[in-house]
């Protein structure tokens, strides 16, 4: 029988997070709540004697000075009403785990198959609510009812009851191996019925190119000699659908396309990828010869480029967008430590150094109604926020850079990018640390969490749009401790070279890793039934499948297993032999003697011909806003700084972990009170080396409303200008693309999908330009291209997303620069020139309108400059930068000021301008988003050094710093048009997130 | 002349040993060994043979059960192989042989929940106070000035002048005791080796966010009574050079950071003591 230890806080200690459920009652539910209180609930099913348990209330589960416990025994006590959630059977319970740990470690036992401990969490809530109220708090708020349960008892219940009964959220299941053979010679009705209601997102196409490929004879008699017969096993089906899912497949970047541009000129492209993303590499590496600093792009995990003749850096950035909308705490979790194990999985390993994290939502005060099934934005803020906070917080990787991005249409689906730079040895064992083979005979070894029915078909669900029946199964928890822990021995055993070959387990789980890595030598046979499961009931091709977390996937020499084995142990990692590779040219599957996936690597890896798809360009046309010009701008300046898109996201930022490791030089906030906007991050790898790493970002789907070709050049753009302007290096820095997309595939479903399709061509023409221009190799990226919301009736699209980060470095990282203005007297400059450029500018998205004057990359113009400027860094001219982005000049030049706490006169007429004069004004200088520019302050006796340093490039000395507290500007015509107190203006900035 | 010898443990989820042990470094250890727990449960590694024993930021398990809760019942039951020994024997040795113990965050709340620290009476397994939630409710990133007593009998902060400035990044600092009596004690014995204060180290503070978690009477550290064993929420291995320090752009600052005299005084004293 179960028992149930509950640990209370003892009187008169305060309830931290008690007093956060009911802060955010009342704030986001607007139900007055007079108190809520917590309890911890551990339910013991073990078999565990009365003073084991006792030890382990009174020990491990309880903190003697400010909690008290009890078994078996209610210690809730006035309240009006009680809910307890707590987890549905088989998911990730990570409370649970570390508190089995404990017993175990109390008992001197392990514990048995099938014990375990559960946790859930009691609320104890007082004050004039109804017990439809509750229903809502709860399901609002504190269960997310897709993995956890509840249940809510009123105070008198609750006592006629004596409490909650010990219920035990055990998966109960036997084991099944069923093994289900379907049959394809049906119609196509039945073929698409298949496909839809097996989650498997295959095509009708993509169906009937398998349903003949089991009409051939050749294949017929490969699958006889093992027994099988002449329909496809459940395996084989699951298996090619996740390998040939977009997620995994990328159909749509391979895919070929017939563009027409807005002049009828039409134009085939085989692959976007080959010929955009992977032609930009190759081209800028062929241009760099003996500079080329990339080592390994595409091929795997991540990308890998030079750091120093005796370091490499690793480089991946990930989107988990479909299950953080799903579970934002447990998707957004995953996203974050899912993709640290990309780098870790890339060469022979790689040791982690940072993260970054930008995030897209919906307004979290939105206020309007919402499809079924789609979270309030503000419920998946507060949990994607937390889930990537506790991912990367425990793993102890700083999270250095990042963004919060709104826009309402995130609504549909927010995106959740996650990125983890690594750093590897240049040689490790005498080989390139970047490199990796497996041999034929290597043995397939599969290290860290077991394998449940959590994440199955992630991979194909998050390849179609979210609907009403997306599966409850796709949605994980990640556990960083656990892969904390599988790191720690990695890390080891890659140092004494106990592997040949490394990689992660992530979409598709074993099907997609393992069979990636039999492409590495030609094959493998591996036994399904040698898997160690969480729970027993899963069937072969659930097992294959599995997306359940913290797993690595390993290639060992059979000379070395034995020590790989022994020292897992040591590590308490988990570490099995699946199987072994081998050279057959066969993707072979057995479960125990019998075999039960026989798939021709050929077929799995090659077999799915191009799919076709129409794009066509018409340029947009929206309203032209007439604007009128002001005697004063101040209001409009502080609307801005209060935006969402500018305001202050300190109070996330500060959540996380941004200086573990101990190498962090630019951090995310500087100035003389530590709340000023870095642009960029600096971090020194090597803590007895000077040498940083560099990273930033840029990010601006707004630009997407006029022209996807030039939301793309900005967003690379203010990548690199941000890079640039803490002081990174142009000789060695390096590109990721994320495209996060709406369905761009034309069927019934996307009746836009040629327009959408072609922003997608677009955005990628753009980013050969650009790149090609700024000399930026792309090393990694990935696409998400079903970010759609679709319910039969409502259809939200996002708006199309590219996330471009970049990641470089700085010789001397004490040379970095910082956004604050540093004292008063200097002078401030503007490099770059600014046009009329107010599309897609935060000024007309204020004004509720978009416009049509998008801002132009001149990228010749702009590389020039960058590099004068580095000079200028390099030569400690320069004493403060500020890149220019959301809100235009006004906002980075007051932004610099409240940051360094001195006051700053601009006299706009100053600001070179570009372009017809007709379109000049305050209101255009002030706001203008014009693309390349920094903000510079320079100490008057660098003057002239900086002046020549930065000669034949465009800028001008616009202002200058002074010691007073005042913002102001002069206008064209001299009056003042903008003048506040520095305070005001920080205030207006940082009070729109401060709360959340 | 023997080396002097620290070593930094990790596993489990501690996040901080490479700073650690890179400060020991600095601060003039001979030699520094990060030892994975597991290396010291399979008898590899004795904590005997060391003189400075650092434990380090991270959220061991997790902080599943309560910060550093899994670690602590982990290190009191769990048994070294190869022996008749439990783990904790051998910090009862290293305690009883007068040798350092610095917790550091999650190191620190381990230190507390073990029972180690304040250590009153040579009792180093009885836990008397904690340290809990930060009354914000969020883990917090942020730096702190922390005034020192300079009554206090702690060895790591001989020579500080008025205070330190350091970056505490934790969710869990807020220290509580068990009773008035135990708090009387432990200010009455200058323990509380540092406190939240203001800007210029005057006084403590209970303002959020100077004082970042709430804690009693602003206490961010305590030591034992020997001064040997010192925990602290504030990460003294997060600043040992200038460019650590949020501000280094604007301030003209020396090129050592506040921690760095934790680990000198720490290597000073082992080389005048125990070598």
């Amino acid at each position: 029988m179960a028992n149930r230890i509950e640990t209370a806080l003892r009187d008169g200690v305060r309830d931290a997070r008690g007093e956060r459920i009911k802060r955010e009652i009342e704030h986001f539910l607007h139900l007055e709540v007079e108190e809520v209180r917590t309890v911890d609930v551990y339910t013991v099913d073990a078999d565990i004697t009365k003073d084991e348990l006792e030890l382990a209330a009174s020990g491990p589960f309880s903190d003697p000075v400010i909690q008290i416990w009890s078994i078996d025994r209610p210690l809730a006590a006035g309240f009006d009403f009680a809910v307890e959630v707590g987890f549905r059977p088989g998911v990730t319970d990570n409370v649970g785990r570390t508190a089995r740990e404990a017993v175990a470690y109390l008992t001197g036992r392990p514990s048995a198959a099938g014990e375990g401990v559960y946790y859930s969490v009691q609320y104890l809530l007082k004050g004039h609510l109804s017990l439809a109220d509750i229903e809502k708090i709860t399901t609002g708020l504190l269960c997310n009812t897709l993995i956890q349960r509840y249940s809510i008892l009123a105070a008198p219940d609750f006592t006629e009851k004596g409490g909650f009964p010990a219920s035990v959220p055990k998966v109960s299941g036997e084991t099944k191996a069923e093994v289900r053979e379907i049959d394809l010679e049906v119609s196509d009705e039945e073929l698409m019925r298949i496909s839809k209601d097996g989650v498997l997102a295959l095509t009708l196409d993509e169906m009937k190119i398998i349903q003949s490929q089991y009409r051939d004879p050749k294949v017929l008699a490969g699958r006889q000699a093992f027994g099988l017969g002449a329909k496809p096993t459940d395996v084989e089906l699951e298996c090619l659908a996740q390998t040939w899912s977009e997620h995994c497949k990328h159909k749509i970047f391979a895919g070929t396309v017939q563009y027409e541009d807005e002049q009828g000129n039409t134009q085939e492209i085989k692959s976007l990828f080959k010929s955009f993303i992977q032609r930009t590499t190759k081209d800028v590496r062929e241009r760099m010869g003996e500079k080329d600093f990339c080592l390994s792009v595409f091929k795997d995990n991540a990308g890998v480029i030079k750091f120093n003749d005796k370091h490499s850096l690793v480089f991946k950035v990930e989107t988990h967008n479909s299950p953080s909308a799903l579970d934002p705490y447990g998707g957004a979790l995953t996203g974050i430590v899912g993709v640290n194990r990309d780098p870790f999985g890339t060469g022979i390993g790689a040791k982690l150094i940072f993260n970054t994290d930008v995030f897209c939502f919906a307004d979290p005060f939105y206020a309007k109604a919402l499809p079924s099934r789609l979270l309030h934005p503000r419920r998946i803020y507060e949990g994607v926020i937390e889930g990537v906070e506790h991912g990367g917080n425990k793993s102890g990787i700083p999270t250095v850079n990042g963004s919060l991005v709104f826009d309402d249409r995130f609504a549909g689906k927010p995106l959740v990018f996650c990125g983890t730079a690594g750093f590897m040895p240049a040689v490790v064992n005498g080989l390139p640390g970047h490199e990796k083979s497996i041999k034929p005979g290597d043995l397939i070894v599969m290290t860290g969490g077991r394998i449940g029915k959590d994440g199955i078909h992630g991979a194909t669900f998050s390849s179609e749009e979210l609907n009403e029946n997306s599966p409850v199964t796709a949605v994980q928890i990640g556990d960083p401790i656990t892969q904390k822990r599988m790191f720690d021995f990695l890390i080891r055993a890659r140092d004494k070279g106990l592997y040949r070959f490394i990689t992660d387990n992530g979409a598709g789980g074993l099907s997609s890793s393992i069979g990636e890595m039999a492409g590495e030598c030609g094959g493998c046979r591996m036994d399904l039934a040698k898997a160690p499961l969480k729970y027993p009931g899963l069937n072969p091709w659930e097992i294959l499948i599995s997306e359940a977390q913290e797993r690595m996937s390993l290639a060992v020499p059979p000379e070395q297993i034995d020590e790989f084995l022994a020292m897992a142990l040591r590590f308490g990692v988990e570490a099995t032999v699946l199987g072994e590779f081998t050279d057959n040219g066969v993707f072979h599957m057995l479960y125990g003697e019998e075999t039960v996936a026989w798939l021709p690597m050929e077929f799995m890896h090659e077999g799915l011909p191009p799919m076709q798809l129409p794009a066509k360009w018409t340029p947009p046309q929206h309203e032209e806003p007439v604007l009128k010009e002001k005697a004063d701008y101040t209001g409009d300046l502080q609307q801005l700084l209060a935006a969402l898109n500018i305001c202050s996201k300190e109070s996330v930022v500060r959540r996380y972990d941004h200086e573990v490791q101990g190498g962090s030089v630019v951090k995310p906030f500087t100035g003389v009170a530590n709340d000023g906007p870095s642009d960029a991050a600096v971090v020194r790898p090597l803590l007895d080396s000077f040498e940083g790493v560099v990273t930033a970002h840029g990010i601006c789907p707004r630009f997407s409303d006029i022209d996807t070709y030039h939301m793309t050049a900005n967003a690379v753009d203010e990548a690199l200008r941000n890079y640039v302007a803490v002081g990174g290096s142009l000789d060695l820095v390096a590109g990721l693309d994320n495209f996060c997309w709406c369905d761009p595939v034309q069927s019934e479903k996307t009746p836009d999908g040629a327009y959408k399709m072609a922003q997608l061509v677009r955005s990628n023409q753009a980013l050969y330009d650009v790149c090609m221009d700024y000399n930026l190799p792309l090393i990694s990226g990935k696409d998400s291209m079903k970010n759609d919301f679709y319910d039969g009736t409502t259809k939200i699209s996002i708006p199309p997303t590219l996330l471009f980060s970049v990641i470089g470095k700085i010789d001397d990282a004490r040379k970095a620069v910082t956004m604050d203005v540093k004292r008063p007297g200097d002078i401030v400059y503007l490099l770059g020139t600014t046009a009329d450029e107010l599309g897609g500018s935060e000024y007309l998205a204020l004004l509720g309108s978009v416009g049509n004057k998008i801002p132009k990359v001149d990228t010749a113009e702009a590389y020039v400059r960058y590099q004068a400027y580095h000079g200028a860094v390099n030569q400690g001219t320069v004493a403060s930068c500020h890149d220019l982005s959301d809100g235009g000049l006004a906002v980075a030049a007051a932004e610099s000021a409240f940051a360094g706490g001195f006051g700053m006169t601009l006299d706009l007429s100053r600001v070179l301008w570009k372009g017809d004069i007709a379109g000049k004004s305050d209101l255009v200088l002030l706001f203008s988003e014009s693309a390349s520019r920094h903000l510079v302050t320079v100490h008057p006796e660098k003057r002239a050094q900086f002046e020549a340093l930065m000669g034949g490039t465009c800028f001008a000395s616009v202002g200058v710093v002074t010691e007073g507290q005042q913002f102001s500007v002069t206008g064209l015509n001299g009056a003042t048009v903008v003048k506040a107190d520095l305070a005001e203006l920080k205030e207006a900035w940082q009070q729109t997130l401060r709360e959340l | 002349m023997k080396p002097t010898r620290a070593i930094v443990i990790t596993g489990n989820g501690t996040n901080c040993e490479m700073e650690a042990a890179h400060a020991c470094r600095l601060g003039g250890f001979d030699e520094t060994v990060i030892a994975h727990i597991a290396e010291i449960l399979s008898g590899e590694i004795r904590l005997d043979d060391f003189h400075f024993l650092n434990l380090t930021g991270g959220f061991l398990d997790g902080d599943d059960l309560g910060s550093a809760k899994a670690q602590a019942n982990r290190l009191k039951n769990a048994a070294v192989a190869g022996g008749q020994e439990k783990l904790v024997d051998q910090f009862t040795r290293f305690i009883a042989d007068g040798k350092l113990i610095l917790g550091v965050c999650n190191g620190f709340q381990l230190m507390v929940k073990m029972g180690m620290l304040p250590g009153f009476d040579g009792e180093y397994l009885h836990q008397t106070v904690t340290l809990t939630h930060n009354d914000c409710g969020r883990f917090q990133d942020r730096w702190t000035y922390l005034k020192t007593d300079s009554s206090s009998p702690s060895i790591f902060t001989r020579g500080i002048d008025r205070g330190l400035y350091l970056p505490v990044r934790h969710g869990e600092g807020k220290f509580l005791c068990d009773s008035d009596a135990m708090l009387a004690r432990i200010e009455g014995e200058h323990l509380a080796v540092l406190r939240y204060s203001d800007a210029g180290y005057k006084e403590a503070t209970m303002e959020f966010p100077a004082n970042p978690n709430g804690s009693t009477a602003a206490i961010a550290a305590l030591c034992d009574p020997t001064g040997r064993l010192m925990g602290l929420m504030p990460h003294p291995e997060a600043f040992v050079h200038y460019t650590q320090h949020p501000r280094w752009t604007r301030e003209n600052l020396p090129e050592e950071g506040d921690g760095l005299i934790f680990y000198k005084n720490a290597a000073e004293y082992v080389g005048k003591n125990l070598i």
